[in-house]
């Protein structure tokens, strides 16, 4: 079973459809209880990094997916739930992230050329480094298929975390991975086929009981 | 990098699509669900569903479809017609909208853009303007250009983009419908004035109005159209192998 985390941000209709097309059980919860009982979570999330962060305080989801991930379970993070991830945000402030993945959060607009629009909106393809194994989130996948992004910041500076890029002027962080512990920038549940190999691929991974 | 997005855009009253004529292969083209379905097999890029009921039970029906069709279909849906106050927004997000566009209700209230990226973010409320020519400027239109509101046009996507709008879709009645082309000066004139995604609206009569489009602004994020895909003049694939021949950036 997939616990989504409920802390009140974010639109999980989608999330919920396509976690239902790939046939993987899911429950949208906030109780630390049903955390525990899930083989994996999900952490998704719109919105404004230092209200989100706040929800996820206020509700005592930020311990509790600490703690669950500390186990081993697999987590993946979605969009604003990816950025939760990192030791810190700059939007809007400096506010503290997860910790889970290292590095930050910061706009994209100083960061491109000029002339792009931002946000960051529309299908662009992923590009896997070449120079450490796939991960396992991507196993299913080509090089170059494209996947749905729509996002004004992005996580900087995460080193070895790294596991996939889209190029929108720069190198923008697509995908992070340390360990049981995935984010995505992209919205998997939004990006048709390949979206769902990623869930499958995602609902697959073994984690530690 | 980012791909030009292609857009179908269907009319839905009363649960069903407006102008859905004539598809090979589809047994109910005016099924939402099945000529969603369509052309999500077809490579579209997002899909826009815009309720032109008036009536509540219509409302109902088009929120039914709406779900219906974001639990089975998994690419970005925009939503737009009828959108008034934040519960309007609510009411369509929580059956599976993506996006939420607003036209006339953000002109009669224009405090919704601010308020609606607030509580949902940037980049759900996408700004959609009917634009035309009066003396040299131009103006925004309510009703489908029926009703000149003497609104400057740049000056109204420049003060929704300020408070909030992420994208904005531009559809010039001075193009729209008589399939010559989508409005590439308008279109310009907007790109100079906002750093958001624009999405061009109102003029394609042809798969080479879309590669003029975006060979004249390729900066440009999207271009939308409703009846020339309808009615199988164009097909997705067919476009965007032609987009792709002419160098523009497409998912294929």
């Amino acid at each position: 079973m997939i616990a989504v985390v409920d802390y009140g941000v974010g639109n999980l209709f989608s999330l919920r459809s396509s976690l239902a097309a790939i046939g993987a059980e899911a429950v949208v919860t906030r109780d630390r209880g049903e955390l525990d009982r899930a083989d994996r979570i999900v952490l998704p999330g719109v919105g404004a990094f230092g209200d989100a962060a706040e929800r996820l305080r206020e509700t005592g989801m930020f311990q509790a997916v600490l703690d669950q991930a500390g186990r081993g379970k697999p987590l993946l993070g979605i969009c604003l739930g990816m950025q939760l991830l990192f030791q810190r945000s700059f939007e809007y402030g400096e506010h503290r992230g997860l910790g889970l993945i290292p590095g930050e959060v910061r706009a994209i607009r100083p960061a491109i050329p000029e002339e792009l629009d931002v946000p960051h909106m529309g299908w662009n393809a992923l590009h896997f480094p070449k120079d450490r194994p796939r991960s396992p989130l991507f196993s299913g996948l080509e090089e170059g298929e494209h996947v749905y992004f729509v996002h004004s910041y992005a996580g900087f500076a995460c080193a070895e975390s790294l596991i996939a890029t889209a190029e929108y002027g720069v190198e923008l962080t697509a995908a992070v991975q340390r360990g049981n512990v995935f984010g995505t920038q992209f919205h998997p549940e939004k990006s048709g086929e390949t979206g769902l190999k990623i869930l499958r691929a995602f609902c697959a991974l073994e984690g530690s009981p | 990098m980012v791909t030009k997005r292609i857009v179908p855009c269907l009319d839905i009253r009363d649960g069903r699509v407006v102008k859905g004529v004539n598809f090979q292969g589809l047994q109910d083209v005016s099924d939402p669900v099945e000529l969603a379905a369509h052309y999500s097999r077809s490579g579209a890029d997002e899909l826009v569903f815009y309720d032109i009921t008036a009536s509540h039970e219509g409302r109902r029906l088009f929120t039914d479809v709406l779900a219906r069709v974001a639990s089975q279909i998994f690419i970005p849906l925009t939503v737009g017609g009828g959108i008034r106050g934040l519960d309007d927004f609510e009411r369509v997000l929580s059956c599976g909208a993506d996006k939420v566009s607003v036209n006339s209700g953000a002109i009669r209230r224009p405090e919704l853009i601010r308020e609606a990226a607030k509580r949902y973010g940037d980049q759900c409320v996408v700004l959609s303007v009917d634009a035309k020519r009066v003396d040299g400027a131009y103006h925004v239109f309510l009703n489908g250009g029926r009703i000149d509101t003497g609104m400057d046009a740049l000056d109204w996507i420049e003060r929704g983009v300020d408070s909030g709008a992420g994208e904005v879709v531009v559809n010039s009645i001075d193009t729209d419908g008589v399939k010559k082309g989508f409005d590439i000066p308008m279109l310009r004139d907007v790109s100079r004035r906002v750093r958001v995604p624009i999405v061009a609206s109102g003029g394609a009569g042809s798969a080479e109005d879309f590669v003029d489009l975006f060979r004249a602004l390729p900066g440009l994020s999207a271009g939308l159209a409703a009846s020339i895909f309808h009615f199988g003049e164009v097909t997705i694939p067919e476009l965007k192998r032609k987009l792709a021949e002419n160098g523009a950036c497409v998912r294929l």
